[in-house]
């Protein structure tokens, strides 16, 4: 399951160009990474294609933070 | 009308990243033409192209991480990084970073281009079509889009004013410094960003230029003799990229900050040829009159102009732009200098206009006209000096630049020293 966490954490620092120390469970994509609405579409995008599921535009909405993005994506998987 | 003089220059061309370093070369007669390395271009009628020297930034090289951070280049079209690069260097040579609200709000930017996103307008299309439409990056349309050259430009420096971009094809340098020239002289603002950026080095543009019939094909085996305007031998344009970006200021206003003042923005002329969707009428009425248009707008005559940096594309145009311009010096066509620097650096199509004007600035600064290279056999015999193959050290008071693209939209400017 850590594998799902790291896999998830290294597309985040990828995009957004951020340390890896910052993308704590309770940060969020907007406030604490400096993304922006086109960069969260991006991610949910990069989300897919890694873990080979579909994030419906209603579900992205709710995934606001890393650990919103890992819950979901575990469950997905 | 109130003065406008230019304050700053950048340039990302083939020969060079940097304005010097692309001035240097063109002087020296160099070729920024070689074999095409962005895409294997081995099945298209024309294999080569005037590419820009990508490396470490030393050298000359253009290195897109000194301009843009590595995550926002993934979310433009090379047409936008080029610009980006140039209006940076553009700016700081200027020095008007301004911080006050008042000052942003009359600083506006004008970067134009001719195609815009092509290359990732045709990866997306290949991607829908292999992968589905879902897969389409949220940053497709906003790094395809040619007036996000002058967005991101104002994002970058909070320059408030007028936000614009221009789109006439191989026009759109030239009619983006005239244009805000005149935003300029209306008083819409007092600092304008202008120029244009193109990236049409991929294969549906040498493609699709093929498919016209516009660009050189002959020479695969000797690409840096293949742009050769006015040549008996030549046989069609060679395509280059980059960009050229320039600095506009109010005269006072650059007076008054006791900005580096590189020259005045004299005259500014357009037309429109009305005649074909390719071609320039063949009696090249079109092109004279936009010369006679700034001419007269600058309130001078073709006997007042020293160097003309042509059109001059390396197509049947050529000698068409030619007579036109010797019917608008008339008698002092023998006592001035013409040059086509496509011959060095190919054609950038909505960069050209912009990159162009740099030339002549820069020939005005150092009182010298870069060469036509690779004239070695005139197609017909010039009444002007059409620097063959050498730089011509000479006086050069006032300069003008030509630009015409496809749809007959023409430009011509007119620069000169601010002391003469």
């Amino acid at each position: 399951m850590s594998d799902i966490q790291d896999r998830t954490r290294k597309i985040v620092v990828e995009h957004l160009g951020v340390e890896e120390d910052k993308v704590t469970e309770n940060a969020s994509f907007i406030d604490d990474l400096g993304a922006d609405s086109l960069d969260t579409v991006e991610l949910v995008m990069a989300f897919e294609e890694e873990f080979g599921i579909e994030i419906p535009d209603d579900a992205a909405e709710t995934i606001q933070t890393f650990g919103d993005a890992v819950k979901f994506i575990k469950e997905a998987v | 009308m109130r003065r406008v003089v230019v304050t700053g220059l950048g340039m990302v061309s083939p020969l060079a990243a940097g304005v010097e370093e692309t001035w240097t070369r063109l002087l020296a007669g160099q070729s920024g033409a070689g074999t095409i390395t962005r895409f294997d271009a081995g099945h298209l009628a024309t294999t080569y192209a005037c590419e820009i020297p990508r490396g470490d930034g030393s050298d000359g090289t253009f290195n897109p991480d000194d301009w843009m951070e590595p995550k926002e280049q993934r979310k433009v079209d090379d047409f936008i990084l080029y610009g980006m690069a140039a209006a940076e260097m553009a700016v700081k040579d200027s020095g008007w970073m301004p911080e006050g609200t008042e000052d942003r709000e009359r600083t506006g930017v004008m970067i134009g281009s001719g195609i815009g996103g092509l290359q990732s307008i045709a990866e997306t299309a290949v991607l829908i079509k292999e992968r589905g439409a879902r897969r389409v990056s949220p940053f497709f349309i906003p790094g395809a889009l040619i007036n996000l050259v002058s967005g991101q430009v104002s994002i970058r420096y909070g320059f408030k004013g007028p936000n614009h971009a221009v789109v006439t094809a191989c026009s759109t340098g030239a009619h983006a410094i005239g244009d805000a020239a005149r935003l300029i002289m209306l008083g819409d603002a007092d600092v304008m960003v202008a120029g244009g950026a193109e990236s049409p080095i991929c294969e549906i543009g040498i493609a699709g230029f093929n498919a016209c019939k516009a660009l050189s094909t002959k020479r695969g085996n000797e690409p840096e003799k293949a742009s050769r305007p006015y040549d008996a031998d030549r046989d069609g344009f060679v395509m280059g990229e980059g960009a050229g970006v320039v600095v506009l200021e109010e005269y006072e206003h650059a007076k008054a900050r006791g900005a580096k003042i590189y020259a005045e923005i004299l005259g500014y002329g357009l037309s429109g040829d009305a005649y074909h969707i390719t071609a320039p009428s063949e009696d090249g009425e079109g092109g004279e009159r936009a010369m006679r248009n700034a001419l007269r707008s600058a309130g001078l005559s073709g006997a007042d102009v020293d160097y003309i940096n042509a059109h001059g594309t390396s197509t049947m145009a050529d000698t068409i732009e030619l007579g036109a311009v010797e019917r608008v010096m008339g008698d002092a066509a023998s006592k001035a200098t013409m040059s086509s620097t496509k011959s060095s650096i190919g054609h950038l199509l909505g960069a050209a206009g912009a990159v162009e004007a740099i030339f002549c600035i820069l020939a005005l600064r150092d009182q010298v006209a870069p060469p036509t290279i690779n004239l070695d056999n005139p197609a017909v015999e010039p009444k002007l000096d059409l620097a063959p193959n050498a730089k011509r050290e000479r006086e050069i008071g006032v300069a003008l630049s030509n630009s015409f693209g496809f749809g007959g939209t023409n430009a011509s400017l007119v620069m000169g020293r601010i002391d003469r």
